[in-house]
């Protein structure tokens, strides 16, 4: 298993640590629903340090990642950050990412279960063009700030730039306790204003303890990827493995806002396939809400009367919709709000209805 | 040291015999693999109708933390006569009282013999075997 430069740190908070995606993470420090209150009433922090990071450098970086990449790469300004999904020719992806647009080179944000795929994927394709692929997984720390103080609190340790120029899905880059060019963006995986920082493995240990302590009056706490899950389902993002996968493809999943069919950014893998989904998709991602005392947990049946209509894709407890909450994909006409379904539990029945995507969000309606 | 008065099983339930009828709960560790160790990581809990018969080792309702579900199992064979209403609404009593007020059934068992499953120091010894 990998360690992130902060796996001491967290067994010295208390942090109950698992496998995930061949990492040593933290799951919890404390119960998982206060965790996620705490990211909903002031801010939370995330060590991130198991996501991709992949740098792609060279003059064709561009023009390489918009024959792999369903969003429109060339088109996003310069400082700016676009989700973007790697889709194989049957439009189904292999992964879903962020896309930080520089002047001539590209980073990417991935998946760490998917973090060496990815990297085949890239490499296997780049064959032709003028680009330079940089795993800086392994040498760099990640953490994310998340909740409405994160602004006030993470100011406090960043001189030379002021984060409230900083717009949602942009980036900059600050001196952040006193490391020069760190990349700082306003981005995350929980539907709250919040921030995401690159830093070098040497330094994401000290970053990660002056953003307690600076925060600790404020109420920032460490945060595991329990609460994460809850925090990103409430919000409506997809987690790869759950939502998306080998076999949903990105339009049913309502993705839409990641792919791009324009003329002009030329063909790309799976864009043929997925053209045909969006003339005449079948099924819709949506949300479920249940106030009946089980959780619909990934693989519980849906049903409409009698007829076997999906199954959940992701499930837990939402302290801050007071309710349980899941996502699923449903024929498109039981798609809409208010549809009245059943969650099968062995063959229990437990009545739930259908709900819009976000649950709860205060970076997107 | 976990309670010497009761036996275990190896899915993690404990059965102690009172006069005539058998109580029934799970232990100290089933407990910290659902909550981790957090009383409130626990939502909730499914159990049987009394009157319910019971074979050993048959699933007879379930619990469930924030991450995962897990079944629970009758360690012996025997009828529901109750069940502890108390913590259905309440699992943190579960958790901070597993051997006490944390009961979950009471059974009537059908002999009165708790041969086959484990002592005190017999659990502890398989829990070791666990650790690994």
């Amino acid at each position: 298993m990998k360690q992130t430069a902060l796996n001491a740190v967290h067994a010295r908070l208390g942090g109950k640590l698992i496998e995930f995606g061949g990492w040593h993470m933290p799951v919890q420090y404390g119960p998982i629903l206060d965790e996620v209150r705490c990211v909903r009433t002031t801010a939370g922090l995330f060590d991130l340090g198991h996501m991709g990071r992949v740098h792609v450098r060279g003059k064709d970086a561009v023009r390489f990642l918009d024959t792999i990449c369903t969003n429109w790469v060339a088109k996003i300004p310069v400082g700016a950050i676009r989700y973007s999904l790697f889709c194989r020719a049957d439009g189904n992806p292999i992964d879903d990412l962020l896309v930080y647009r520089e002047p001539e080179n590209v980073y990417l944000v991935v998946n760490a279960s998917n973090t060496a795929v990815d990297l085949d994927w890239i490499r296997e394709h780049s064959k032709g063009f003028a680009v330079e692929i940089d795993d800086e997984t392994d040498r760099t720390g990640m953490l994310a700030l998340q909740g409405q103080c994160s602004t006030e609190v993470l100011q406090k340790l960043v001189t030379d730039c002021d984060l409230t120029s900083i717009g949602y899905y942009k980036f900059g880059f600050g001196t952040v306790c006193g490391i020069k060019n760190t990349r700082i963006s306003r981005t995350g995986y929980t539907g709250e204003l919040g921030y995401e920082l690159y830093l070098p493995n040497s330094e994401t240990e000290r970053v990660w303890n002056a953003i307690l302590e600076v925060g600790a009056a404020a109420g920032v706490k460490p945060i595991g990827l329990g609460a994460r899950d809850v925090l990103r389902l409430e919000a409506g993002m997809p987690l790869y493995g759950h939502e998306i996968d080998a076999t949903h493809n990105p339009i049913e999943a309502g993705l839409d806002f990641g792919v791009s069919f324009k003329d002009e950014k030329g063909d790309w893998i799976g864009r043929a396939a997925l053209a045909r989904v969006k003339a005449s998709p079948t099924k819709k991602l949506v949300g479920i809400a249940s106030d009946g005392p089980r959780i619909p947990r990934q693989g519980a049946r849906l049903f409409k009367g009698e007829r076997d209509i999906g199954y959940v894709c992701s499930g837990a407890p939402s302290p801050t919709l007071s309710t349980n909450i899941a996502s699923a994909y449903v024929p498109l006409e039981l798609a809409a709000p208010g549809t009245s379904i059943d969650v099968d539990f062995r063959g229990k029945r437990q009545p739930a209805t259908v709900r819009e995507l976000p649950f709860f969000s205060r970076t997107r309606k | 040291m976990r309670p010497t008065d009761r036996k275990y099983s190896k899915s993690h339930e404990w059965v102690k015999l009172d006069g005539e009828t058998a109580l029934v709960g799970i232990t100290d560790f089933a407990v910290q693999a659902l909550s981790n160790g957090n009383e409130s990581d626990l939502v909730h809990c499914d159990l049987p109708e009394s009157g319910r018969l019971l074979a050993a080792g048959e699933s007879f309702g379930e619990i469930e933390s924030v991450k995962a579900v897990s079944d629970l199992y009758a360690p012996i064979a025997g009828e529901v006569l109750e069940i502890n209403s108390g913590i259905e609404d309440h699992l943190e009593i579960v958790s901070r009282d597993p051997w006490g007020q944390g009961w979950i059934l009471r059974l009537k068992p059908e002999r009165k013999s708790l041969d086959g499953l484990m002592d005190a120091a017999e659990y502890e010894k398989y829990l070791a075997t666990l650790a690994h």
